[in-house]
């Protein structure tokens, strides 16, 4: 996913426009063997196991999620009472729970719940981080001083307890979660965003953009964000991992999803009362989770030292 | 110096305040603590609702209520809990002790087991130890805290109750046990229930110390210093713990102490999960039971106690690190 998102220039023409769209993905899937930049990313994620792992296991994620009523045998919240709780079986592979729903089911379509969180609360956060870090980069002064001094008002909360907080006030739910994560989320963005374009901004091609009369939206746009994306691309991915963590955590502490929605970290909350009887109703959920954090932790670690070879 | 630890100090002020002001506009505008308070009844009567709005204050203007809870705020008094018929303070005194006991515990391990395996991993690079530490750490700060805390649960406390193993082997799992403590020393059979809501406490910290011993090691050890302690025939463990672990340690004691938000968030999940009597669970709990004085006053308080320590360790890097000086533009 990642590897696509990445507004690198690659081998762009000298309007901008060309370079991210049948040319690079032709390059990120090793068809175009002349040497881009983003081609030399992929060359060397490529060559990292564990970032190709945590790709894999993301990508059977995304499968699962889009065809989930295909590859599961029940529907995840349909109850069956007169089942009730009972182990794996050839019917009900990782069993079922209370309500003597499928858990393998619920499992696969968590994974729908899991991703739909990490991307949307992803997308929050990029978008107020992206614009604090511009407006304080590349204006400076004073605007800069306040918006780094409310980013550190923000980072001095201890985030679940916030977070907690914050739900409680908003009321509970999936969405309140998202929206929860992106507020609480945003600060790193900015950081990096920030840093970024203070590196980048004296350089001769900003002042070329500045002296044709580009507007500073413009400047910032189209020519700073593709140059100062590669940190934020890389936090970006290990932050979806985050998010589906804390998720998990929030839901588990009874603040995040509500019944009967398929979150894992609600049915680890559910399943602990049948941990010495049926473990697999905990573990099943909390091994998701698991698989689920350490691939974006891993693909974030690959596009890192693919991105940037000097930092190894 | 002097003006760079006051300018750092009075930072404090606006950010606490802040954070107060924030906590306390978010509960103004959540639901009717009327309810809350009553007991989640239907229908509360007239002469109970007046009675709850007397006593809680909640028929003033918000400003009032806003000026009244700083007014007692600054006195130590955190207000009385909504659910639980007693004050905050109250509440404080009894969970304090025991997360405090827990966390010392945790920060104890994630120091020892941290920096072990660290300096272990850097000097044997790219041995078996060095793999297995890179990848247990990726593991660690992978699994969540609370699926951890059931691991153990369950692999010491429920199999070896169903393998019928001597009590040696048990672990108790659920609560603090006896509570027997000299100070934040565990006595008699204390320890056991410690043992691994203290591990689970400190999981992902001490994935982090690890690493990050590990990499300020390799960093440290290419160092010239380390050169010339060789060359003056030093034994190779006097080289790596009297020049090589004191240097590495600067970054990493900034990293203990920065690393306290990661701590207190665990608590509250550890807490939960090994039901531990501490701020922690207390907070979880008041959180879904909507006990808006209790979810304000503890988490004002560790705002507080978390911003004083980031104060502190900011200041102690200028003594750890003499390089490093606080001047007038340079200073953030």
């Amino acid at each position: 996913m990642a590897v696509t998102d990445d507004r690198v220039p690659a081998g762009s023409s000298p309007t901008g426009e060309a370079g991210y769209g049948p040319a690079a993905l032709a390059a990120a899937e090793g068809l175009a063997p002349e040497s881009s930049q983003l081609g030399d990313v992929w060359r060397r994620f490529r060559h990292n196991r564990l970032a190709l792992v945590g790709m894999g296991v993301v990508a059977v994620e995304v499968l699962a999620a889009a065809l989930a009523p295909l590859i599961t045998f029940s529907n995840p919240t349909t109850n069956n009472t007169t089942l009730g709780p009972t182990g794996p079986s050839l019917t009900h592979w990782f069993g079922t729970d209370l309500l003597g729903r499928d858990i393998y089911a619920r499992v696969v379509y968590g994974a729908r719940v899991s991703l739909k969180v990490g991307i949307l609360a992803l997308v929050i956060a990029l978008v107020i981080g992206l614009v604090v870090g511009a407006l304080a980069g590349f204006y400076g002064g004073v605007l800069d001083g306040l918006l780094m001094r409310i980013t550190d008002v923000f980072l001095a909360f201890p985030y679940i307890v916030a977070a907690i907080v914050l739900i409680v006030v908003i009321g509970r739910g999936l969405n309140t979660v998202i929206l929860v994560l992106g507020l609480l989320g945003w600060m790193p963005f900015a950081r990096l965003f920030r840093s970024s374009i203070l590196q980048i901004k004296e350089l001769e091609y900003i002042e070329a953009a500045r002296a044709v009369g580009c507007s500073d939206a413009r400047i910032i746009v189209r020519h700073m964000l593709p140059n100062a994306i590669q940190p934020v691309v890389v936090y970006g991915t290990i932050f979806v991992g985050t998010a589906v963590l804390s998720e998990a955590a929030l839901s588990f502490l009874g603040v995040g999803a509500l019944e009967p929605t398929p979150a894992w970290g609600l049915m680890v909350a559910q399943g602990k009362s049948f941990m010495s009887t049926i473990p697999g109703m905990l573990f099943f959920p909390g091994a998701a989770i698991f698989l689920t954090v350490m691939a974006f932790v891993f693909m974030g670690d690959g596009l890192r030292d693919a991105l940037d070879p000097k930092l190894r | 110096m002097g003006g760079y630890i006051l300018r750092r100090a009075l930072l404090v002020i606006p950010v606490v305040v802040g954070a107060v002001t924030l906590l306390f506009a978010a509960f103004l505008v959540t639901g009717d603590p009327v309810e809350t308070i009553a007991g989640g009844q239907r229908a509360v009567s007239a002469t109970t609702r007046a009675q709850i709005i007397h006593k809680y204050g909640l028929d003033e203007p918000s400003y009032v209520r806003y000026g009244r809870y700083i007014g007692r705020l600054v006195r130590g008094d955190l207000g009385d809990s909504y659910k639980q018929g007693r004050s905050v303070n109250d509440i404080l005194r009894q969970d304090a002790p025991a997360s405090l006991r827990l966390a010392i515990w945790a920060i104890i391990l994630e120091i020892l087991i941290g920096i072990a395996a660290g300096v272990i991993a850097a000097v044997r690079r790219y041995s078996f130890l060095d793999a297995l530490t890179t990848v247990s750490t990726t593991m660690v700060v992978a699994i969540p805290v609370f699926v951890l805390g059931y691991l153990f649960q369950y692999v010491f406390g429920i199999l070896p109750n169903k393998q019928n193993l001597g009590s040696w082997a048990r672990f108790p799992v659920q609560g603090i046990g006896p509570n027997h403590w000299f100070l934040f020393i565990p006595l008699g059979n204390q320890w056991k229930f410690l043992l691994f809501p203290a591990l689970t406490l400190a999981s992902v910290s001490t994935a982090v110390v690890a690493r990050m011993t590990r990499s300020t090691m390799l960093e440290v050890m290419k160092a010239d210093y380390m050169r010339t302690a060789a060359a003056k025939g030093l034994t190779k463990n006097a080289i790596i713990l009297k020049h090589g672990l004191k240097n590495a340690m600067i970054p990493v004691v900034t990293l203990i102490g920065l690393d306290l938000a990661t701590l207190i968030g665990s608590a509250v999940i550890t807490e939960t999960v090994f039901n531990w009597p501490g701020m922690g669970s207390e907070i979880a709990r008041a959180a879904v039971s909507l006990d808006a004085p209790v979810v304000l006053g503890l988490t004002t308080l560790l705002v507080v106690a978390y911003v004083v320590i980031n104060l502190l360790v900011d200041l102690s890097y200028a003594f750890f690190d003499p390089r490093i000086r606080y001047g007038g533009a340079e200073a953030r």
